[in-house]
């Protein structure tokens, strides 16, 4: 590592990163990610969906530097303003700063966003590669279960657990994640069954690995672009569903600033006071179609396969 | 290729344009037809020995007139319904009914004293929820043949319980005392059901109109009876459609497809003052709105804790804003308007206060609480207001919603610690909310009084329960009266509710609407002389 | 030279083939079916929300409570109640909803047609549009039109449907005044038209009664666009990475060599590889619309199968739940199925 270390410094980075004969692995890996990058950055829709995504990341993380308040007082003298100086995107009806709401409620959808990712990666792809590796009944077994649930209504499977959980954050988040690993596991599973054969694998079983080890060291790795590249695109669906479930009142409880909690609330507003419910509509949209579109971009990086869809 | 595309695109936007507009609708309700909207998903039957909720007690306080009722023309005199009069025994203890000759059913059959008869039996044998309304006067499935009887051509009823006869009759107006119709009822019985299997969705009664149909979470039809004894009703139908957004109901009334809004929000009421079309009609109800502590709670045990709680609530802040024409500050728990109300209002918002008593209780600091509620507007801006305000003396409070099915089981099995909900008399008289609020004879868990409310909150007080029962048995009005005051300002001071706020309905119309009557009780709701 | 045995006996593989394919259907189905009903019974069994006192009220004593309990089975261990569900089902009772009162197989057939036909529409808007936009831009890659296509595309997929629902009643109904507005109907028609297939279209159109058919295609006309621009975005962006794949085949230049008009080429050639691929996203796309409707349902008071099992939910009314789940469950199964079964008849490859 260090001798990598001096000669990169002796290179230069960007020669490093292009050198056509990697010195080390480590490089390697360097150099394929990199040239992924300069791919994904010729790719305009992908670099837009990159910058919102980032903004909102940049946003949930300087929340406290970007407010006036932390947006859960209520001000009953002040309610319903429209946008001013003061109030950039007007106040609500319990007399909140929307902007306020709207910096903060970031939080919570990367907080939903990323802990839906946390379970449903590794229950797809535990599932999805025992199944494509071990095959016979194993397989046959967990794909029954995989099947029950994508025939399974997804909504009203959510809604059903959320109200068998109780509402709340974190149970809106359970619910989602149990209704949404099954396609990954499919995936997960289509991928192995094309590279079980292949000489690698049977290099590592000829080695005397361990199943274990030859799923978490060869095989789990060449599912993970495919499994990241569905996982952005289905980003969109999963912060929808967060939000229908909150404009059903089974999301968020008051007065968290969830943004499709703030719709339901302020949607009997919408005919004297647009901008309540309507502002938060709009952030719902403009992250959904970053990830859209961050997502579209990593396909065309990562998966040449499918690009252009 | 983009030649083509430029003609699709054109030919698709005029093609939407042309379809749109053509099917453009005219909006304007039928003459003859009065159609309201509101949430009806409440509706679970329409049988009066069983209806107890808000939006059936409204249907069948339309469909069947009551032994005893109050009339639209006057809504705070109780006259004979079916009755035409009566007679009380010198005791007190038993009332013959003369009733109303020549009044017919829907059916076309005559209202006898056998119809009477039949009918509060029925509600006492089918024992279903709301006939603890009459079964507190002592009647059972095995003594009410006895205890309800023909007396030649009246019905006369006897009661074994100590209980006022103004406070029998006024639990006589009650939707359980709907009169139905006998033979109709009893041509439909299956396995010895006493209809109640078809009176769910269909209707036997002699009132200003007959239900047409009932399709659950669609709409409900009534259909005018033109023989009624007060003359046939003002319109032919009614409708009333299942609508549960509020901001749909503004829509449809604002563009004339309905007659009527019930659920609109004040802000909504507000936005639409402007509008010369329509006109907003504001009803006194005798909905409380009300914050419970459970008493079995160690710190909400402490009485300090429970009054210091009245002091953190912004009653007038919210009343104000956005409570405005919906609620406002009432205090004590039977409703103003009726009578026996008490009308004082001792608290308001005070941190000061509210701490120097917390300190006493022993929580300078404040404390963590969970309070549940609700999840429709107002609940949980309520809620959030509560919060905000507690916070300010120190006291964390999170905050729940649920719908009231998941609610009331939590509340029912004691595992609540603040809860704010809502609570609606069933009857005009003071009993049917102080017998709730105030009551507890057995305080053990294990004794599951789950309908009252003083059970739910583990609260008891002997001389309380002396107090409510010698108010029930008081025969005299005047001590009664007193009494009932008495009752209410001492629960004020010493016990787990915080009560708070007292609705008003709103109700927004089209301005050639007249004469729809919207009393105190959800089920004073009247259509018959509504005309447009 | 095959023989007469021979054939026989490939005949005879060839069947047991089906048969197996078809027993693994029969299983596959068996299976979810079970899977879907022990999860869904389960969950109502846990939830907080109490049965009993959606049929007696929260004001009911306790012993009214009891006698009901026991009445509605609840008394009795879990897979006892499950199990004799099962029974009764089998029997094709779905049993008795405490909201409506009514047997839930006939508040099924007054509630699933209006959400059959709201997203029948929709999936008709989304194919109808959806596929002309998608063989649009990938005939023009890299163009306005395609970015244009692919943006839409991903809009459709981005905005959250309650809300657009919201504003577009707002607009379309409220201001502009081009649609009716909530509800399947102006309520004053009701009990007007026999109710004969339960779609208001089909029974108003049968009786002739005109008025109602205009005023039904106006209250439908708002919310099957609404859930229509989320099928179109979906098929629109399908139909162009279909068409894009085609493109690029061998064939297509022969045909070009060939001479063939532009229009041909797309249409005739290319079009008609892509169709097989298509019926199998068009079959998802109706399949999710099926179920993905309770919100468009929830804003413009559609009383729709999606709005029942909601609502029948909160009240915690398990049978309707199950009954609504059910059916929706077997028609996603169903309509997968069916577009399988398209899949493998138009296209000859997949058969082998």
């Amino acid at each position: 590592m260090i001798s990598d270390i001096k000669y990169l410094s002796y290179i230069g980075l960007k020669a490093w990163l292009l050198s056509s004969s990697p010195k080390s692995p480590a490089q390697a890996r360097c150099q394929r990610v990199y040239l992924a990058w300069v791919s994904f950055r010729a790719n305009p829709i992908g670099m837009v969906g990159l910058v919102i995504v980032v903004v909102l990341v940049l946003m949930a993380v300087f929340a406290p530097v970007l407010t006036n308040s932390d947006g859960l007082e209520p001000n009953l003298g002040n309610r319903l303003q429209p946008s001013s100086w003061q109030h950039w995107f007007g106040t609500d009806q319990l007399g909140r700063d929307i902007y306020d709401r709207i910096v903060w409620g970031s939080r919570i959808t990367l907080y939903i966003v990323g802990l839906v990712s946390i379970i449903v990666v590794p229950i797809g792809l535990a599932i999805g590669t025992v199944a494509g590796y071990l095959g016979g009944w194993v397989d046959n077994v967990l794909m029954r279960i995989t099947d029950i649930f994508l025939a399974f209504p997804r909504l009203i499977l959510a809604l059903a657990l959320v109200a068998a959980l109780g509402s709340g954050i974190e149970n809106a988040v359970l619910a989602i994640a149990l209704t949404t690993w099954s396609p990954y596991a499919r995936i997960a599973r289509a991928e192995v069954l094309s590279i079980r054969r292949a000489e690698f694998i049977l290099a590592a079983q000829a080695q005397g690995a361990s199943s274990i080890r030859i799923l978490l060291r060869h095989i789990v790795p060449m599912c993970l672009a495919s499994i990241i590249v569905r996982l952005t695109l289905d980003m969109a669906g999963i912060i929808l569903t967060a939000a229908g479930l909150g404009f059903l009142g089974l999301g968020a409880q008051p007065p968290l600033p969830e943004w499709g909690a703030m719709i339901s609330t302020g949607r009997q507003f919408l005919l004297d006071q647009w901008w309540v419910p309507t502002v938060p509509g709009v952030a719902i949209f403009i992250v959904s179609l970053g990830f859209c579109l961050l997502g579209d971009g990593l396909r065309d990086t990562l998966d040449p396969k499918a690009s252009d869809r | 290729m983009n030649k083509i595309l430029k003609q699709t695109l054109e030919c698709v936007i005029a093609l939407t344009a042309t379809l749109s507009l053509s099917f453009a609708v005219n909006a304007e309700t039928p003459k003859n037809t009065f159609i309201m909207a509101k949430d009806i998903s409440d509706i679970i039957t329409l049988d009066p020995a069983e209806v107890f909720e808000f939006t059936g007690g409204e249907m069948i306080a339309n469909i069947y007139d009551r032994l005893m009722m109050y009339e639209p023309e006057d809504l705070t005199t109780l006259v004979g319904g079916v009755a035409e009069s009566w007679e009380t025994s010198s005791d007190g203890k038993s009332i013959t009914f003369s009733i109303r000759p020549e009044m017919t059913f829907h059916s076309g059959n005559t209202v006898t004293a056998e119809d009477v008869v039949f009918s509060l039996r029925r509600v006492v044998k089918l024992n279903k929820t709301p006939s603890f309304i009459i079964t507190q006067f002592g009647w059972n499935a095995d003594n009410v043949d006895e205890l309800v009887v023909l007396d030649g051509d009246k019905a006369k009823i006897t009661i074994t319980e100590e209980f006022s006869p103004a406070l029998v009759l006024n639990a006589l107006s009650a939707g359980i005392a709907s009169i139905v119709d006998k033979d109709e009822v009893m041509a439909h019985e299956v396995d010895g059901d006493m209809g109640y299997g078809w009176l769910k969705s269909n209707s036997a009664g002699s009132g200003a109109f007959s239900l047409q149909t009932w399709k659950a979470n669609e709409l409900v039809s009534l259909k005018a009876n033109s023989s009624y004894r007060h003359g046939s009703p003002g319109v032919e139908r009614v409708i009333v459609q299942h609508v549960a957004e509020p901001s749909a109901q503004r829509l449809l009334v604002e563009k004339g497809d309905i007659d009527l809004a019930r659920n609109l929000t004040p802000d909504q009421v507000d936005g639409l003052s402007g509008n010369n079309d329509l006109k907003v009609q504001s009803d006194p109800k005798g909905a409380l709105m009300y914050m419970a502590a459970n008493a079995a709670d160690p710190i909400l045990g402490n009485p300090k804790v429970a009054l210091a709680l009245r002091y953190l609530v912004d009653y007038e802040g919210m009343t104000n804003s956005f409570l405005k024409g919906q609620y406002n500050i009432h205090q004590a728990a039977w409703p103003s308007g009726l009578w026996g109300a008490y009308n004082e209002t001792p608290f308001s918002l005070d941190i000061g206060k509210a701490k120097t008593l917390l300190t006493e209780a022993g929580y300078p600091n404040g404390f963590e609480i969970r309070i549940d509620t609700l999840n429709a507007s107002p609940f949980p801006e309520v809620a959030q207001s509560i919060q905000a305000t507690l916070a300010q003396a120190g006291i964390t409070a999170s905050i729940t919603t649920a719908e009231g099915k998941t609610l009331w089981p939590m509340y029912r099995a004691r595992k609540h610690q603040l809860i704010l909900a809502r609570w609606s008399p069933d009857y005009t008289d003071p009993h049917s909310n102080l017998d709730a609020f105030a009551r507890n004879p057995d305080n053990r868990p294990e004794a599951k009084l789950t309908g009252v409310l003083a059970w739910r909150n583990a609260w008891q007080k002997d001389e309380m329960n002396a107090m409510v029962d010698a108010a029930r048995n008081e025969i005299d009005l005047d001590t009664r009266e007193k009494l009932y005051h008495e009752i209410q300002s001492s629960l004020q001071m010493d016990s787990p509710y915080v009560i708070m706020f007292q609705q008003t309905e709103a109700s927004v119309l089209r301005k050639d609407v007249n004469d729809y009557v919207s009393g105190s009780l959800f089920d004073l709701i009247f259509y018959r002389n509504i005309n447009k | 030279m095959v023989s007469t045995k021979s054939i026989a006996s490939q005949n005879f593989a060839a069947l047991s083939r089906k048969l197996r394919a078809f027993s693994s259907v029969v299983v596959t189905l068996l299976l979810t079916f079970i899977g879907l009903t022990a999860i869904t019974f389960t969950i109502g069994r846990v939830m907080p929300a109490d049965p009993v006192l959606a049929v007696i009220g929260d004001r009911a004593p306790q012993a009214a409570y009891e006698r009901v309990f026991k009445e509605m089975g609840l008394d009795k261990p879990i897979y006892e109640q499950y199990f004799r569900y099962l029974g009764e089902l089998s029997r094709g009772d779905l049993g008795t909803s405490i909201m409506t009162s009514q047997p839930v197989s006939e508040d099924i057939k007054r509630f699933f047609p209006a959400t059959l036909e709201l997203s029948t529409i929709a999936t008709l808007i989304g194919v109808l549009l959806g596929i002309p936009m998608g063989v649009l831009a990938a005939v023009n890659q890299g163009h306005l039109l395609d970015h244009f296509v692919r943006i839409f595309g991903l809009i459709g997929y981005s905005v959250p449907v309650f809300w657009l629902g919201m504003v577009g009643l707002l607009v379309f109904y409220g201001k502009l005044d081009w649609v009716a507005g909530p509800g399947r109907i102006d309520v004053y028609y009701d009990g007007i038209v026999k109710t004969v297939t339960g779609f208001i279209l089909i029974d108003s159109a049968l009786a002739k009664e005109w008025d109602i058919f205009h005023n039904a295609v106006s209250h439908l006309l708002l919310p099957s666009v609404i859930l229509g621009s989320f099928a179109l975005a979906y098929i629109a962006r399908m139909t162009r990475s279909f068409m894009l794949d085609q493109m690029k085949e061998e064939y297509i230049l022969t045909a070009r060599v060939k001479g063939a008009s532009e229009v041909s080429v797309i249409w005739r050639h290319a079009f008609r590889n892509v169709l097989v691929q298509l019926i199998t996203i068009v079959g998802l796309t109706y399949a999710s619309l099926l179920e993905g409707s309770v919100l468009t349902e929830t804003v413009f008071s559609w009383p729709g199968i999606g709005q029942y099992i909601t609502t029948s939910l909160f009240n915690a009314d398990m049978n309707a739940v199950l009954g609504g789940t059910v059916v929706v469950g077997t028609c996603f199964v169903a309509v997968n199925m069916i577009s399988d079964l398209l899949y493998k008849i138009v296209d000859p490859r997949a058969r082998s």
